[in-house]
């Protein structure tokens, strides 16, 4: 009985740590609330729990017990929805919002981290269950198992980056009359002479040039843009405020190239940073285009 | 929940009366300097962005 409480919990355990080691703050500063942690590490043991007591109940010949898994399919569905609610609300609050698809990406991650650590949960407890040997040995065995799944579900997730699929490069921003361009490339107009010069004195341009036609079709999502516009906003700064919306950063694609040209009144102006916010934006699941794959689609490359 | 009317014109700054007309609020000014001046006023009221047609007219625009 002892034992078996003691491989069940490990079990349990391993699958926390998973989710704990998911849950690292990252630059997109979320969850960095002390809340958001309690919240996302008491669903991630319950989500290790039904992992790890389901080889248990099948091993009691309780073939019932694992329907609840199910049960809890639909009980994490429920997080997606609660961190997508969440961040639409504060998204009101941005000067540079995320943007529906980044926010829609991100609730997904959430949803997904807990079925990564039931599997983990699911994994260490086959290993501690089922490995032949005495207590000790296989809760080392389990261990190892359960670190080593963690590392491997994590790297499986990890998704594209734009500088995986762009080329992003320093660019000159300039003004043809009122016109805001960056080389060939419109961006919008600005009318006041005083905002024109801010812009010639602070402001930052980056031209980010896809590197094939699936890459262009991606860029030109209206989701990544935002998501650049985001994250460059939230790494570099931007000197914004509610009654400034000139200086709101922007992304625009020529049409003509495929290319996007990007344009920011950074805090600190520091080019070579912007260009590696900008690489390391993710490429977002939903704005993901793969028109190369297609029989048409590689018809229609040049 | 903000809500507010995007992408139309609020108003127009103009030096040159003969140019425009119509609905939106006119706004006429004595020269280049007072238009600019008004137009950041109301940009700053508004929210909206100034918008240079290149011909002695300002648009106010909320995006």
């Amino acid at each position: 009985m002892l034992t078996t409480l003691a491989r069940i919990s490990f079990a349990i355990a391993m699958g926390v740590l998973a989710r704990y080691y998911m849950l690292r703050v990252d630059y997109r500063q979320y969850p960095s609330y002390p809340h958001g942690y309690v919240i996302h590490m008491s669903l991630g043991l319950i989500a290790a729990s039904l992992g790890a007591l389901a080889i248990p109940a099948l091993l009691k010949r309780d073939y019932m017990a694992v329907t609840i898994l199910a049960l809890a399919a639909q009980q994490f569905r429920e997080v997606r929805d609660m961190e997508r609610r969440s961040l639409e609300r504060v998204e009101e609050t941005e000067l540079v919002p995320r943007g529906a698809a980044y926010i829609e990406g991100i609730a997904r991650v959430f949803e997904a981290r807990n079925y990564l650590a039931m599997l983990v949960g699911l994994i260490v407890s086959s290993v501690v269950f089922l490995a032949p040997f005495h207590l000790m040995l296989d809760l080392i065995l389990g261990g190892v198992s359960g670190v080593v799944s963690m590392f491997i579900l994590n790297k499986g997730m990890v998704g594209g980056r734009v500088g995986d699929i762009a080329v992003v490069r320093q660019a000159e921003l300039r003004f043809a009359g009122s016109l805001l361009m960056v080389e060939d490339i419109i961006l919008t107009n600005i009318g006041l002479r005083e905002s024109r010069e801010r812009y010639l004195s602070n402001g930052l341009a980056v031209i980010i040039e896809p590197k094939d036609d699936n890459a262009r079709a991606t860029l030109a999502n209206l989701g990544q843009r935002q998501a650049i516009a985001h994250d460059a906003a939230t790494i570099m700064g931007v000197r914004l405020d509610v009654s400034e919306p000139e200086f709101v950063p922007l992304a625009r694609l020529s049409t003509k190239t495929g290319r996007v040209a990007f344009v920011i009144l950074p805090i600190e102006k520091d080019i070579e940073s912007l260009l590696e916010a900008i690489r390391r934006v993710p490429v977002l699941e939903s704005a993901k285009r793969s028109p190369l794959r297609t029989l048409a689609g590689r018809y229609a490359e040049d | 929940m903000d809500v507010s009317i995007n992408d139309s014109v609020l108003a127009v700054v103009t030096v040159g009366k003969e140019k425009v007309a119509g609905q939106a609020p006119i706004f006429y000014a004595r020269d280049e300097a007072e238009m600019e001046r008004i137009a950041i006023y109301i940009s700053r009221i508004t929210g909206g962005i100034v918008h240079d047609l290149e011909n002695g007219v300002y648009i106010i625009v909320k995006h």
